[in-house]
């Protein structure tokens, strides 16, 4: 079997076209290549999804963290404490546990006006529920992140805005939230890389993988197991990774660029990869 | 040079310690009752401890139990973390490539399909089955939705929280829990595999011999058929 | 445990639980939790040394050198950790068993590697076939230890690095003028100020460590995630102490472990960082400077 053949049989049997039954022997390096690289597609699912609606929360959890009031800060708080106090590899153990415990028929939602049944089934399958998990704990890193550059939004910037009559979301949108995205981007370009690290780990523990559609790894670890050797597949993942971490910092570069467009040029903060979070 | 002699004479002790007290390492699983698993003191316990201990006394071989994941449990033996995997694994083809198998210790057994209700579709389904095993080769073979895990035990507890309709296992695992559970079998019982043996190294044949030897003296004088009654109880195929 | 525990089936309520909580199974589970402060305590400052190997290769003035450490800190920022857990230990196992049986059995004509078989001979074997149970728990968790050292020991490597260029230059520059080899400002001028540089990296760096140990039992130690699984999974009649699925609870009681012992750290962390700020040419340092007149 030709090499393009087997692109054409596997490149997307992680998400379920093409042949049904995985290689059983005799497998080539091709076919390694292959299919390893069609479960990256869910790696990069999870992590573009999760990181793009994490954003949101995260911006909301940081402003809640940085408000006077009471009961909005303390939930904040410790949304970030649980979340970022636990391992993934736990959270992601116990959201499945805690996710099959629904009732599977859904939960009827007995409101004033109207009778609403929302399903619950589809959230211990990997794509919802996994999503869900990474979705809440890289909301709460970034949070943390993007708290520490809310506190460090300059004071003048604040006294110009109000100088020039801006107040509440006007101020907030003009002028703290760039600040912060700018001030915030470095770390948060890592908070990225790790994220999509941390998408191996969705097959690994909990989610168990349906009509064998898995990740990156759950395809690597197939291989490892039928021919005993560990030393292809893992190398494998671990190459198709360093592309991936390549393109974050090139796009992440790109947008750190954006940010920084008005400030002088030596100012610029070159955009400097230091691990400061993974799970 | 009189360095040299003592570093010789003390290599030379120390093979010849190697092989006067050989410990054999048995490898298992110690999570697939009734075959093999943790006691509630901690121990391997189950049919293939006693098989084990029995064949190692048949065979004159001191053995120590050595528990490893189901995932890497072959890998771990080519590489020498132990000497022998006894672990309900099916004598497979595929599996026979890479290890040297005894012969079966049990007979081809059942698989079997339990699941919370009779009315379950088995071809179209979803059934749950443990990771590289020949139950879950078949699920994929029979066209129904592979549910995978990396225990058994997830496995069934999949059917009880109703992620899987129906779970895929050896019959001898499934018997206790269909007895004392809520759950019953399903469908015709299904002969997969060519037996439970014991693995080794293919490079290691004179160990696998000395095993061979006792587990036909053990099926020559009835105790395993006596140690098949005890575990697996009576409907089990016996010798 | 007890005496009363001799016959579980007879107990009820309460007493089983005692009887259950404390059978030999759940012992051991304890006992692994010290295994997880065991590997903590040691992969922390095995990992620094590597760290410091690493930042100094970085740093290093001879091209190669240079490079080997560039490409250990960058190698660890591309790739997820679980996937060097999964080969680097056999890796590294099969390297140390390699190299033995070169230097012990030099006349073993054998190769090493038959089919999918990797055999040296007996006495190049870690730990030797002989050796008690104990020889190879530890061995295993050795490889364990080191596996982790070598990841996170990237990760230091980078915060260490990070640090040594946050030391103001002009503290290097008094100290050559004073005389110093560069050697002498390195070790007596560099190294004592950069902690200070270093210790937000490495205290996050501590927090990854313990966020990282659930996947100890990935390198087949008998970790907290592997007894959870084991006890909380339910138990048919074959058992002492029959019972249903109740791993949900026994992950709850993990999760909270992390949470008291990511508690603990923050507290211990923020002292430290107090300490280490004292005389220091910092603002954190001149603020205690302050409070102090």
């Amino acid at each position: 079997m030709s090499c393009v053949q087997t692109f054409q049989d596997y490149a997307f049997r992680s998400l379920g076209y093409g042949e049904r039954l995985l290689p059983r022997s005799d497998f080539t390096l091709c076919e390694q290549f292959t299919l390893i690289g069609s479960g990256l597609v869910w790696n990069i699912y999870f992590g573009a999804l999760a990181l793009f609606f994490g954003f949101f929360l995260a911006t909301a959890v940081a402003v809640a963290r940085n408000s006077g009031a009471w009961v909005v800060r303390k939930p904040a708080e410790w949304f970030i404490f649980v979340f970022r106090g636990s391992p993934l590899f736990i959270q992601f153990f116990l959201a499945y546990q805690a996710f099959v415990l629904l009732p599977r028929n859904g939960i009827e939602l007995n409101l004033i006006f109207t009778h609403i049944t929302a399903e619950t089934g589809w959230l211990t399958r990997a794509w919802a529920g996994a999503l869900v998990v990474l979705f809440l704990n890289t909301a709460a890193y970034s949070g943390e992140i993007f708290y520490g550059a809310l506190r460090s939004v300059p004071k003048g910037d604040i006294e110009a805005a109000d100088a020039y009559g801006m107040a509440g979301w006007t101020r907030f949108r003009r002028i703290v939230w760039p600040t912060m995205l700018r001030l915030a981007w470095p770390a948060y370009t890592n908070e990225a890389i790790f994220l999509f690290h941390a998408t191996t780990l969705v097959y690994f523990s909990g989610f168990p993988a349906w009509q064998q559609k898995g990740d990156a790894l759950y395809y690597a670890n197939y291989f490892a197991d039928k021919t005993f050797n560990p030393f292809i597949p893992y190398p494998i993942v671990a190459f198709y990774f360093i592309l991936v971490t390549l393109a974050i910092i090139g796009l992440f570069g790109l947008i750190n660029r954006r940010l920084n467009r008005h400030m002088p040029s030596e100012n610029r903060p070159r955009l400097r990869i230091r691990p400061q979070v993974i799970r | 040079m009189k360095k040299l002699i003592l570093g010789t004479a003390a290599l030379a002790l120390s093979v010849g310690m190697a092989l006067a007290q050989d410990v054999v390492r048995l490898g298992t699983e110690g999570a697939y009752p009734p075959y093999n698993f943790i006691n509630d003191a901690g121990e391997v316990d189950g049919l293939e401890r006693e098989l084990g201990d029995e064949l190692c006394k048949r065979a004159e071989l001191t053995c120590t139990w050595v528990t490893n994941d189901w995932d890497s449990i072959i890998p771990n033996l080519v590489s020498g973390n132990y000497d022998s995997i006894i672990a309900g694994m099916s004598i497979t083809p595929e599996r026979e490539e890479v290890v040297a198998f005894t012969q079966p210790y049990t007979p081809p057994s059942m698989s079997s399909y339990a699941a919370l209700s009779d009315d379950v579709d088995l071809e179209g389904g979803v059934i749950s089955a443990q990771t590289g095993t020949i139950q879950a080769n078949h699920v994929v073979d029979t066209g129904a939705t592979l549910l995978e895990y990396p225990t058994s035990d997830e496995c069934i507890a999949a059917v009880r929280n109703g992620e899987a309709d129906a779970v895929l296992a050896d019959k001898d695992v499934l018997v206790p829990v269909v007895n004392e559970g809520d759950m019953v079998f399903v469908g015709e019982d299904t002969p997969l595999g060519n037996g439970i043996g014991m693995a080794f190294r293919k490079s290691d044949p004179e160990m696998k011999d000395k095993f061979d030897a006792a587990i036909q003296s053990m099926k020559d004088d009835g105790t395993m058929n006596a140690l098949i009654i005890k575990w697996m109880g009576e409907d089990s195929p016996r010798w | 445990m007890f005496a009363s525990c001799a016959d579980p089936s007879t107990l009820e309520g309460l007493n089983w639980l005692a009887c259950y909580l404390t059978s030999g199974k759940h012992m051991a589970f304890y006992q692994s939790f010290l295994v997880v402060l065991a590997l903590l305590a040691i992969t922390a400052p095995a990992a620094l040394l590597f760290g410091f190997g690493g930042a100094m290769a970085a740093r290093s003035r001879i091209w190669p050198l240079r490079m080997v450490g560039r490409a250990y800190t960058a190698m660890v920022r591309g790739i997820p950790d679980i996937v060097f857990f999964l080969f680097v230990p056999v890796a590294m196992d099969q390297g140390f068993e390699w190299l033995r049986h070169k230097v012990k059995c030099p006349d073993w004509t054998d190769p090493v590697r038959q089919g999918s078989d990797f055999v040296v001979c007996p006495a190049a074997k870690l730990p030797l076939s002989t050796s008690p149970q104990w020889a190879h728990e530890t061995y295993g968790f050795a490889l364990a230890v080191l596996a982790f050292a070598v990841v996170f020991g990237a990760f230091a490597a980078n915060v260490l690095y990070g640090a040594m260029r946050a030391v103001p230059r002009a503290q290097i520059e008094t100290a050559e003028a004073y005389g110093m080899t560069p050697r002498q400002s390195f070790w007596r001028v560099l190294v004592p100020q950069m902690w200070i540089y270093a210790l937000p990296g490495l205290s996050n760096l501590w927090m990854i460590l313990i966020k990282a140990t659930p996947l100890l039992f990935l390198l087949g130690v008998q970790d907290i995630v592997y007894w959870a699984r084991e006890l909380g999974g339910s138990k048919t009649s074959i058992f002492a102490y029959p019972h249903p699925d109740w791993r949900l609870y026994y992950f709850l009681g993990l999760l909270i472990f992390y949470l008291m012992l990511t508690r603990v750290s923050e507290a211990v962390l923020s002292r430290l960082t107090a300490r280490l700020s004292h005389g220091q040419a910092t603002l954190a340092g001149e603020a205690q400077r302050k409070a102090a007149q």
